[in-house]
């Protein structure tokens, strides 16, 4: 069973979102990570880059397929992971923690209501 | 007899189970308007034996001329055994084979080829293959594209010194893309970029440049100065380069202070015949930090489970049939036999033979300019350093001259006035290895012969080449 931590937001995309003082910290879900397999290249954006929500920001890597990983919320990429560079698998680890991916500050507070809570995503997810 | 098994009812009865009513019907997604239609110009079908007597009457056609013509085709010797060996049943295939349990022999083939390559570029990796020069050069820009993060302009520097037919194919495949492709002039002294028109870009948000190696003209380019210009400037620096001039020119790889991101080019000269323009193959190698942009397939060699050594496709999430629509490009085979051939020309020739190769062709070159600028009005027109090919200057259209010595069985190089209407008088010429003094001399006279023929009528005025 998946970890899918009650602090967080979740897009339909699994990606997870933990924000903090109108800053978006990203990443993909122990969900999206058990799903592809061990890592093995993380594309991350550039920082400067802005994103609509829902735009492609980064890709992963596994050893069966290569994914978007999709912006969750609008707004400029101000950290990337730069770890993730020498170490992929910090994803597949700990996906919540060393494993983030980058951060956004955010240009709409209002669309983390489109995003969903631990208990919906959880249920979403098992139904893959 | 069409080779293809189903019967009328087959197809009816596989259209029912779909629900469609007509074959039609499978291709309706396809827009009216870019749908060709009936083929007009495509005569009734013929009988075999109608085919076998046309082909028969063509091939005799078919001359075995005296070849001065290089303009990225080049005739060298191809040891016999290259093609024996080539075309063992084995390795008779196109294709990169998905299925290492099986494909061993082909696999490794492909990855001693890509050891090669990286070998002679100077290069990190390279890939399996593509499908000719230009199209090469096409996938390199767009990998410059994706690779180079830092630059949003999509601005590629495409120099007028590289081969015309590889700008028009390149600029052709990228028309969609939303590429800019800014012209760098010839310096009409020596045949290469202008140094000057760089100027113009520093500064600016360049993505990439190209650096020809031999150029178009056979030339030289200033590539170390070149290499580092792309750098400073935030650009990525493209190599296209010949492979045979590779064994005695500098690897692109150690060009400049860092060496140059991509290389790319026209494998022909490594054991594919001249065979009037194809099949080819283009080859593509790049540095480590850019492998995940390198479009087509790639060998690697791995271990299995009883840590034996072994070869498999790899880091294949890059391609279509995983990456789908966002893959590194639609290229998903390539030329596996041509490759198959190049890689065992050059274990035949070793770096030693390839070396002499391109220095006897170098030589012979010398020899024909020194030849034929002996002639009334003959010049060689750009006086730097170059590889095994160079612009003469003739006195007359260049065109016309060529035409008058293919009446006497000389293939004398590439009238220039198509692509540089100020080169009108130039050709194009390249003597390669294969070529004998005899060989040398026959231009010559038939060159000489023209030129007095000319004087003669009084077409040209024998003031003009005093």
């Amino acid at each position: 069973m998946s970890e899918t931590p009650d602090n967080l937001k979740y897009a339909e995309s699994h990606e997870w979102v933990q924000v903090d003082d109108g800053v978006a910290t990203i990443g993909i879900t122990d969900h999206a990570q058990d799903a592809l397999g061990d890592l093995v290249f993380v594309e991350v954006p550039e920082v400067g880059a802005t994103f609509d929500a829902g735009d492609a920001a980064a890709v992963v890597e596994s050893v069966k397929a290569a994914s978007d990983v999709y912006a969750p919320v609008s707004g400029e990429v101000i950290a990337v992971n730069d770890a993730l560079a020498d170490a992929p698998e910090l994803i597949n680890d700990e996906p919540y923690g060393e494993g983030w991916i980058m951060r956004i500050r955010m240009t709409d507070d209002g669309e983390l209501d489109d995003l969903m809570d631990a208990e919906a995503y959880a249920e979403r997810s098992a139904d893959d | 007899m069409p080779f293809i098994p189903h019967t009328d009812d087959d197809i009816r009865s596989m259209l029912a189970a779909i629900g469609a009513d007509d074959i039609e019907d499978l291709f309706d997604e396809i827009p009216a308007d870019l749908r060709c239609g009936p083929l007009a110009h495509v005569p009734e079908a013929a009988t075999e034996m109608q085919i076998s007597r046309l082909m028969h009457a063509r091939a005799e056609q078919d001359g075995q001329p005296l070849n001065f013509a290089g303009a990225g085709a080049y005739e060298h010797h191809i040891p016999a055994a290259v093609w024996q060996i080539t075309t063992r049943g084995e390795f008779y295939s196109a294709y990169t084979p998905y299925q290492a349990e099986a494909s061993q022999g082909t696999l490794q083939v492909i990855y001693e080829y890509q050891t090669m390559l990286c070998g002679l570029t100077g290069m990190d990796v390279s890939n399996a293959s593509l499908y000719d020069g230009a199209t090469a050069l096409a996938e390199a820009v767009l990998m410059a594209v994706r690779g180079n993060r830092k630059s949003k302009s999509k601005t590629i520097l495409l120099p007028d010194t590289v081969h015309p037919l590889y700008r028009e194919v390149t600029e052709s495949i990228c028309a969609t893309q939303g590429l800019v492709f800014k012209a760098l002039p010839v310096d009409r002294e020596t045949g290469q970029i202008r140094r000057s028109a760089l100027n113009d870009f520093a500064g600016q948000d360049i993505t990439a440049l190209i650096i020809p190696h031999p150029n178009f003209f056979g030339r030289f380019e200033a590539v170390d100065k070149l290499t580092d210009w792309a750098h400073d400037n935030g650009a990525l620096a493209i190599a296209v380069v010949n492979p045979l001039a590779l064994a005695v020119t500098k690897a692109p790889g150690t060009w400049g202070s860092n060496g140059v991101d991509i290389t790319c080019g026209e494998g022909q000269p490594l054991g594919s015949p001249l065979s009037s323009g194809g099949p080819y193959f283009g080859f593509m190698a790049c540095k480590q930090a850019l492998v995940r942009q390198l479009p087509g397939r790639i060998v690697g060699r791995t271990v299995d489970l009883d840590d034996k050594p072994g070869f498999a496709l790899t880091l294949q999430a890059r391609e279509q049939h995983i990456r789908r629509s966002k893959a590194t490009s639609n290229i998903c085979t390539n030329q596996g036999l041509l490759v198959t051939a190049a890689t065992i020309h050059m274990a035949i020739l070793g770096p030693e033979g390839l070396a002499q190769v391109a220095r006897a062709s170098m030589a012979n070159t010398k020899k024909l300019l020194a030849e034929l600028t002996r002639l009334p009005g003959v010049e060689q027109v750009f006086d730097v350093p170059g590889f095994h090919e160079a612009v003469i200057r003739v006195p007359g259209d260049g065109q016309q001259v060529l035409d008058a010595l293919g009446a006497q069985n000389i293939v004398g190089g590439v009238a220039l006035g198509r692509w540089y209407p100020d080169l009108s008088d130039c050709v194009l010429v390249c003597a390669t290895e294969t070529k004998l003094d005899e060989d040398i001399a026959a231009y010559s006279d038939a060159l000489g012969g023209l030129i007095q023929h000319q004087f003669d009528s009084g077409a040209v005025p024998a003031t003009a080449v005093a």
